[in-house]
């Protein structure tokens, strides 16, 4: 693999980004995007998770029994899951406290589990700690924007400052209430991704089936 | 050959082992839990103090910003300990010494069957269980005649069981603040129970009315017994508000703190 560091971390970004390319991690990009504090916060959880997961697996990847493979990367993301919500629990309890059940909800994200299969399995351990790295990266790009488009138009704030005084506080902007809820960052994402896929055409995917074009008589 | 280089050659050996082997699989299984099980363990063990520290400032910080006192940077451990902590019997109304004030909490939370009673009827979604033992807090004032009275009250909203506090004022019928600790409401709608705004409404609002009937309301109207018991439901969380209204009212009941609200009114306490 004629990958250099620098396009281990940039690629992950736009042209290969794990949310919008490979459309995965998508269940917590919905549930942690309506503020841009909790938004980051699990950006960096995730970053440092994939980062690390990826580090100890490829470390041990020439022991792992292939049978018990999947068990044995899913033990090492939820031990370092549960590292990371101890320290937050300890040293950023009101972030913890808003982010509640979604740090243990990293377990989960296809991210982790991905690159610890796709990459880490098969690479030495600090290529795949820089993979984490990128791929921890480009999810949280994508966390950003859709946090800022919910956060701004939902609540009319940014990281909790206002920017829109809302009708609630006495301003003027009436809330869009649906970006506040998980739905909408199905849309928000679902339109990043026609942007991207118009802007690169190279990421479309080749459709499974063709519409056969019927002779006439 | 002596023990150490055996040693090596086990390790060794294993290393070299193809993976698939069934031993190795089962050594790598063990080992792994093992070693995981370690760090989380020690992270968890050591972690604890800090974590429990906050969770106590936290609701400590509460107890303040529900009393009206609260200022930001202030030093909380200080300030909270002007408030006089004190288990409360909910049937009798009556402060018990049976329990340390400082294991209390530990206490409550530890399931004890003891320590709770079933509910026939739970309006404020409990589960069907009511602690028969709260903590209370009194905040006095320079002479020594209670100030505020700062109650723990919880319920079920639309998502979650809400947890708060409800400041009362020395007559035990005039409301000074609500506020909830923990809740996990919908964000933008139900969630705006923690809107300052929304807060500010309870400030003032009464319990009960001449005749002793508790009237407060969260509701999307007036209620017949007017303004002063009338609480505007959160826009759009209809059963957030509800949860709140049945909390409130369930915790302000006879099977809440009636018992003791009646003799904080009578001036027993």
């Amino acid at each position: 693999m004629a990958q250099t560091r620098k396009s281990q971390l940039v690629d992950p970004l736009i042209d290969n980004n794990p949310i919008t390319l490979q459309v995965l991690g998508i269940c917590s990009a919905l549930a942690v995007t309506s503020s841009l504090k909790v938004a980051l916060v699990m950006a960096i959880a995730v970053t440092l998770v994939t980062a690390f997961s990826s580090m100890f697996i490829s470390m041990l990847r020439n022991q792992i029994p292939s049978s018990i493979r999947i068990i044995v990367q899913m033990v090492i993301i939820a031990s370092l899951v549960i590292l990371v919500d101890q320290v937050l629990k300890a040293y950023a309890y009101d972030i913890s406290k808003t982010l509640s059940v979604f740090v243990g909800l990293i377990i989960t994200n296809c991210i982790v589990m991905g690159r610890a299969e796709a990459f880490a399995m098969s690479n030495p351990p600090v290529a795949s700690f820089v993979d984490g790295v990128g791929n921890g990266l480009g999810y949280g790009l994508i966390l950003m924007v859709v946090g800022v488009i919910r956060e701004l138009f939902g609540s009319g704030s940014l990281f909790g400052i206002t920017i829109l005084e809302t009708v609630n506080n006495g301003g003027w902007y009436v809330p869009n209430g649906l970006l506040l809820l998980p739905p909408s960052a199905f849309f928000v994402i679902g339109l990043l991704i026609w942007a991207i896929r118009a802007w690169k055409p190279g990421q479309v995917e080749e459709r499974e089936y063709k519409i056969q074009s019927v002779e006439a008589h | 050959m002596s023990d150490t280089n055996a040693n090596k050659g086990m390790i060794r050996r294993f290393l070299d082992m193809p993976p698939d082997s069934t031993v190795k699989t089962v050594t790598v299984a063990v080992v792994l839990c093992l070693v995981a099980s370690m760090i989380v363990s020690a992270a968890a063990v050591s972690l604890r103090p800090v974590q429990e520290n906050n969770r106590l400032r936290d609701k400590q910080r509460n107890v303040l910003e529900v009393a009206g006192v609260y200022e930001p940077g202030m030093n909380i451990a200080e300030a909270f300990s002007d408030f006089e902590p004190h288990v409360l019997e909910l049937a009798t109304g009556e402060f018990t010494d049976q329990y340390e004030i400082d294991t209390f909490e530990e206490l409550a939370t530890s399931g004890d069957p003891a320590l709770v009673r079933a509910l026939d009827e739970d309006p404020a979604g409990l589960g069907g269980t009511q602690q028969i033992f709260q903590m209370v807090y009194i905040l006095r004032d320079d002479a020594g005649a209670i100030d505020k009275v700062v109650l723990p009250i919880e319920g079920y909203g639309l998502w979650s069981t809400l947890y708060g506090f409800i400041a009362l004022e020395e007559n035990g019928n005039d409301i000074y603040g609500l506020q909830f600790y923990q809740q996990g409401e919908t964000p933008g709608l139900g969630a705006e129970v923690d809107n300052p705004r929304w807060k500010a409404l309870w400030n003032g609002k009464k319990l009960r009315d001449e005749d002793g009937t508790l009237q407060i309301t969260v509701a999307k109207q007036p209620p017949p017994a007017g303004q002063d018991y009338y609480i505007d439901a959160l826009a759009g969380a209809t059963l957030t508000s509800r949860g709140v209204d049945n909390l409130v009212r369930f915790w302000m009941g006879e099977q809440g703190y009636g018992p003791f609200l009646e003799r904080l009114k009578a001036g027993e306490i």
